[in-house]
Formats: C-alpha cells, sequence, structure tokens
C-alpha cells in the first residue's frame, strides 16, 4: 500500500458508530484527556497517534469502559455507541465488552487450550446453542483471524505455546468470536516482529468488512498503511482528526506536522 | 580543568596481566562474603545432622518393641464357666483373674524351659511382663470368645525396662541402682531370650493404641493423638481454606483501596505474627468460657489453629493473585466477563499453587502447633478414642505435638524414648504435607 491509495480512499459514505462530545478524564488530580470529540465511522479504521502519554490508548479505554477497573480514573463527557450512551447508569459493562471487542499491546492468551480461548467469549454470553455451533463459532474467529489454517490439528493445545504473531492473531480470534461491533486495537503490534505485523495489519485490513477497527500505534507508517481516518493527540488534546491522507500529506495543525516529520514526540 | 588531566592525562596502558592493589581488595572482599555463606550453610547442615541423629537415635527404638511369647491355656473353668461365650457374662473375670492365669502359664513355661528363677519372688517374675499384659489378654479373648478352651501363644509387653535391656538402654549397672528393677530379673530376661521366649517386633501399637499411664510405657501409643491432630487438621482446612481465600479475593481483586482496607491489610499482617499462646487464651475466653464448648475437644482446638491459620492463609493467597498478571485480567474483562467470571474463570486457577503451598504450610505450622491447645485443656490424660465425626470433634482427644510435651514430663526414662517416637511421627507427617505441596505446586503449575 502506498501514499497514492491512501488518498484514493473514500470513506464519506459510512454511518457514525461512536460519537464521543467533550470526553474528559483524570487519574486522580491528574487530568489526562481534554475536551475530545471523535466520531467513529462504521466499516473503518480508524487510527489513534500520538507520542507516549498523550492520553490515546486512555481515550481508547474509555470507548468499551475499561477505564472502570482503574479505581482513580473518572470519565466525563459523553460517549455514545449507536446514539445511546455507554456510561448511563442502565448499562452494564459486561453487555458493552461483549459488543465492543479489544485487543491489547502484550498477546496475553489465557493459558488454556486454543479452543477455550476463542470459546470463552461466546459461552460467558451464551451465544452458542450446542457444541457443533460452538466448533464453528471457533473456527470461523480463527478464519477470520488467519490463524485457523496454523493451528486446525492442534485446537486443543494451549495458547501460551504459540509463537508472538499467532499469539497475538489468537487474541483477535478471542476478541472477535463475540462477534463485536467495535473492534479496539490497543499498540496490537508494538510485541510483534515485522512479519507478524504485516500478517496483523493485512488483517485489520480484511476485518474491517465485518467491524469498526480502532486502533492506537506508535507507529505512523503502520496509521498510514492500515487507517482510513487518523485522530492525532498531543499532551491530553484531541489536535486533529481526519482522512489519513489529509493528515499525514495536509495537516492543518502545525503541531501535528512536527509530529510527522519527526520534531516532536 | 579537564578530564584528561584529572585523571593523569594520557598514561601508559597498564597491563591486564598485572593486578592493582584496589582489584586484589575487591577480590578478597567477594572470596571473604563467599566464606561467610558457605560456613553459615555449614553450621545450619551441622545443626540439621545434628538434629536429626539425636532425635532418630532416641525415638526409632519407640518403634520396636520387646514381647514374651508365652503359652497361654484359656480354660473354660476360669474364663467362661457359663460356657455361653456371651463377652456380657464373660466380663465379669476382672484383668486380676487374667493376672493369675498369665503368671500361671510364665511359670509353667519357666519351669518347661528349666530356667531358675533362683530366689525371685513370684511378684518379681511377673514383673517382667508389663502391667498392661493382662488387660491386653483381656481385651484379646473378650473380643474373640472363641478363643476360651485353646492354647494360644500369647504376646505379652515386656516392661519397659526389660525392653530397655534389649535395646541397650538399661543395663546390669542401672538396674542395680533402680527401684523397678533388680539385675536378677534382668538375668531371668536374658535366660528367656536366649531359649527364644522374646521377640522384638515393629510395634504397630505405637501409632494406633492411645496413652497409657506413667507406669506404662510401653503400652503408651500416639492414637487418640493421632486421630486428635487429624479431625483438627480436618475443621482448619475446612474453615480456614474458603474464609481465607474469600478473605483474599475480596480484599485483593473487589475492595476499595481506602484507608479501611489499608488499616485491615496492616491488621492481617500484624495477626501473622501475634503470638500463639495468646491465641490459646482467646479461644480459653470465648470458645470455652463464653460459648460453652467442651473442653480438650479437636473443635475447639481446629477452631482456634483455625484463626492462628488463617493469617497465613490470606497472606500467602493475596501475593499468589497479585502475581497473576494484570493482562489476564485485562483479557477476560475485554471479552465481556464480568469481575467474578474474571476472578474465578481465570485468575484463580492460576493462582491456585500458591495458594495451595500457601494452605499447606499454614497446616503445617497448626500441626506442629502446642501452646494454644494446652489452653484449652488438650493437654489432658485421653485414654479413649473420640467417636468418628461429628460427635468426635466434641470429644476429648489430644494432639502430636502436646503428647510429646507430656511425655517430656514423665519421669520414667521410657518416655523420652517415646517422646523423640512422636516426634519422628509429627516430623513424618510434616515432611509428607510439604511433599503434597511441592507436587501440587508442580502439577498445577502454569506459565503465562
Amino acid at each position: 500500500m502506498n501514499d497514492m491509495r491512501i488518498l484514493d480512499r473514500d470513506v464519506s459514505a459510512n454511518t457514525t458508530k461512536i460519537t464521543a462530545r467533550g470526553v474528559q478524564v483524570y487519574y486522580g488530580e491528574n487530568h489526562a484527556l481534554k475536551d475530545v470529540d471523535v466520531d467513529i465511522l462504521a466499516g473503518t479504521v480508524t487510527a489513534f497517534i500520538g507520542p507516549s502519554g498523550c492520553g490515546k490508548s486512555t481515550f481508547l479505554r474509555c470507548l468499551n469502559r475499561m477505564n472502570d477497573t482503574v479505581a482513580s480514573a473518572r470519565v466525563l463527557g459523553e460517549i455514545k455507541l449507536d446514539g445511546e450512551d455507554i456510561y448511563d447508569k442502565r448499562v452494564d459493562p459486561v453487555v458493552l465488552r461483549a459488543r465492543i471487542g479489544m485487543v491489547f499491546q502484550k498477546p496475553n492468551p489465557f493459558p488454556k487450550s486454543i479452543y477455550e480461548n476463542v470459546a470463552y467469549g461466546p459461552r460467558i454470553h451464551g451465544l452458542t446453542r450446542s457444541r457443533s455451533e460452538l466448533d464453528e463459532v471457533v473456527e470461523t474467529a480463527l478464519k477470520k483471524a488467519a490463524l485457523w489454517n496454523e493451528v486446525k490439528d492442534r485446537l486443543q493445545s494451549p495458547g501460551t505455546g504459540l509463537s508472538g504473531g499467532q499469539q497475538q492473531r489468537l487474541c483477535i480470534a478471542r476478541a472477535i468470536a463475540t462477534s463485536p461491533e467495535v473492534l479496539l486495537m490497543d499498540e496490537p503490534c508494538s510485541a510483534l516482529d515485522p512479519i507478524a505485523t504485516a500478517q496483523v495489519e493485512e488483517l485489520i485490513d480484511e476485518l474491517r468488512a465485518h467491524f469498526s477497527v480502532v486502533i492506537v500505534t506508535h507507529s505512523m507508517q503502520q496509521a498510514a498503511r492500515v487507517s482510513q481516518r487518523t485522530a492525532f493527540f498531543h499532551l491530553g488534546h484531541l489536535v486533529e482528526y481526519g482522512e489519513t491522507g489529509q493528515i499525514f500529506t495536509n495537516p492543518r495543525d502545525p503541531r501535528t506536522e512536527s509530529y510527522i516529520t519527526g520534531r516532536i514526540g | 580543568m579537564t578530564d584528561a588531566t584529572l585523571h593523569g592525562g594520557h598514561a601508559a596502558p597498564r597491563s591486564l596481566l598485572a593486578t592493582d592493589a584496589r582489584t586484589r581488595r575487591r577480590k578478597a572482599a567477594e572470596t571473604r562474603f563467599r566464606l561467610y555463606g558457605l560456613t553459615a550453610v555449614g553450621l545450619g547442615l551441622v545443626a540439621l545432622v545434628f538434629l536429626m541423629w539425636s532425635i532418630l537415635g532416641n525415638g526409632m527404638g519407640a518403634f520396636r518393641q520387646t514381647y514374651f511369647e508365652i503359652p497361654v491355656e484359656l480354660s473354660e473353668a476360669t474364663l467362661d464357666k457359663s460356657g455361653t461365650r456371651d463377652p456380657a457374662v464373660m466380663k465379669k473375670v476382672t484383668t486380676v483373674g487374667y493376672g493369675k492365669i498369665l503368671q500361671k502359664a510364665l511359670e509353667a513355661e519357666l519351669a518347661a524351659r528349666n530356667i531358675d528363677t533362683g530366689t525371685m519372688k513370684a511378684k518379681d517374675v511377673m514383673g517382667l511382663l508389663s502391667k498392661e499384659a493382662p488387660a491386653d489378654l483381656r481385651n484379646m479373648v473378650l473380643a474373640d470368645p472363641a478363643l476360651v478352651g485353646q492354647t494360644i501363644t500369647f504376646e505379652a509387653f515386656a516392661t519397659s525396662r526389660v525392653d530397655g535391656y534389649f535395646k541397650g538402654r538399661v543395663t546390669m549397672e542401672s538396674a542395680a541402682r533402680d527401684s523397678n528393677i533388680s539385675p536378677e530379673q534382668l538375668a531371668v530376661a536374658q535366660k528367656m531370650a536366649d531359649a527364644g521366649l522374646i521377640t522384638t517386633q515393629f510395634n504397630l501399637g505405637f501409632l494406633s493404641m492411645p496413652d497409657a499411664s506413667e507406669l506404662r510405657p510401653e503400652a503408651a501409643g500416639l492414637g487418640v493423638a493421632i486421630l486428635g491432630s487429624a479431625y483438627m487438621m480436618f475443621i482448619v482446612l475446612l474453615l480456614a481454606l474458603p474464609i481465607g481465600v474469600a478473605t483474599s479475593i475480596y480484599l485483593e481483586e473487589l475492595a476499595p483501596k481506602n484507608k479501611w482496607t489499608d488499616m485491615i491489610e496492616v491488621n492481617i499482617a500484624n495477626l501473622a505474627a501475634v503470638p500463639s499462646i495468646v491465641y490459646g487464651i482467646l479461644a480459653l475466653a470465648l470458645f470455652i468460657n463464653f460459648m460453652g464448648l467442651p473442653q480438650s475437644a479437636p473443635i475447639v482446638g481446629g477452631l482456634v489453629l483455625t484463626l492462628m491459620t488463617l493469617p497465613t492463609i490470606i497472606i500467602a493467597t493475596r501475593a499468589a493473585l497479585k502475581a497473576v498478571p494484570p493482562s489476564i485480567r485485562d483479557a477476560a474483562l475485554g471479552v465481556g466477563a464480568s469481575k467474578m467470571q474474571a476472578i474465578f474463570h481465570h485468575v484463580l486457577p492460576l493462582a491456585m499453587p500458591g495458594i495451595l503451598t500457601g494452605t499447606i504450610l499454614g497446616l503445617a505450622r497448626a500441626l506442629g502447633e502446642s501452646a494454644p491447645l494446652l489452653l484449652i485443656g488438650m493437654v489432658a490424660f485421653v485414654k479413649d478414642f473420640p467417636a468418628a465425626p461429628p460427635e468426635g470433634l466434641m470429644q476429648p482427644a489430644t494432639a502430636l505435638p502436646v503428647q510429646v510435651y507430656q511425655w517430656t514430663q514423665r519421669s520414667d526414662p521410657a518416655f523420652v524414648e517415646r517422646a523423640s517416637g512422636a516426634i519422628i511421627v509429627l516430623l513424618a507427617f510434616l515432611l509428607i504435607m510439604n511433599a503434597v505441596a511441592i507436587i501440587l505446586r508442580r502439577r498445577f503449575e502454569r506459565r503465562w
């Protein structure tokens, strides 16, 4: 994929999946995220870039309420999934996380079999009625994650015995087995070698057909390669958000330009 | 001033083969430290070897016992006049009656073997046998009335002095100073041994029989103590493991981090260091005086040991939970597991080896604890076995470490051997528990 193709991407027809308005996050006294407005589009890969500590991972973790597990974190503002406020008192984060899956920075398969790793989500959410149905879900998820051919003969061997790239794809399979609508990825390739990274990136592009993907990345090349829209965060502010081609070739904010050209961050 | 002048400019490079004083000092310090370490380990090993040698040397004798093998005629005329073989009727013949039968049999056997007892009184000849022997014979006959009318070979306990003589603990010289035994008696015993009337066998009774009085150490066993300890360990495991694990899960995974939970945390850590006798006083006041539970009962012992073990289990479990990487919790929450599902499906199984190890080590400590049990009356002399649980939990029993303590209090030197033997049994149990802990850890250990 080269820059020419970035410019060709047309995403204007897609509908909005997640709307964030005026999002503030505090960790105790520390104001980590300041007044962020973002629209995540359906069927689109959105990349969050920015220097370390800029709040991009924090914002990602707001989208499926993983920040709830941090005792000192406070989230203000409004985040809507299909028009429903996900921070409403009536919303059970457990149900929300089944609809918004997440893949983490470090591959973190459960120390169980490959099959059990993928089957866990559908099982706890009661998505399947029979063993054969579950087998099917596991197979589909592993196929979507481009891992099926490598592991189909050893589904009962431990997931922790796979290579780093395979483990990360297993985690992706686990996340998509519950058929989420949005897939959040927090630097999914930072622990992987270039070949595994390429495989995961290819996978992300394919996943776009089924879900909205939001990816946090440190690599600007990666953002340019996989995303249609890019948001640049700096010191807790959302500096610029737009089509990936525009951000990388014609940034409006001088801070974005400085970051992209390597002068800050 | 520049760096070059500071370090003496471009001095000629020193040879790698020559060591300067500073390097030599550093090396000497390292060698010295190594020696300190080796000395410390060596001292520890010497202490351990000495301990094992002294305990095994003193205690192994307790597992072997000297018996007289005497043919005894159990005549119907004396034991069961009615001829009904009804144990209820046969109970009328007392231990004294059996003692007379035994004495007759012994005298007859000595005469048959031409063993000269010289000027010894009949009482002294009978004194070679344990005072427990007639009671043993009576119990045997009452348990199996069909024996009446037969002549059986009865294995009678030798008295502790005779037993000691054949184990080398008692000598002719010490017998001369001993009011309980005389050299003449030992000479007769030696003749009987030469005639093949005396055997030394593995002493199963040491593990199965209850305690015996001061006068008959040869009949003292650990049965009640082992059973009492087992009952208490059962209670501790049943109460301390679930309570401890639940507490740890709440404190580690669910509780908010504030000054209250901080205070609880500090207090639990302090409780682990409270002297065990303090728990004994607590149990005396709470369980016995306030709640009215019986003294000497395994239930009270189990409860006090539970209190004592809980902090250990909580600390071990919290450490095990802390050691589970947060990424596993994230992974579970990320696919939409609830907090409880994340804990019970993923975190707890991974923490299991640590929890089990901590629990077993806590149990091992509880098994070896005597001080709190002394305060709740478990130091009593208990001859009767407690019944099976649950009612047996309320009946008097003793515990292994308390039995050791009791036996070391008694004057008869034969009890030194018994006490060391009891220590061997206790150590064997502890070794088994530690081995189980290691095996469980290996079995459940999984990498992530």
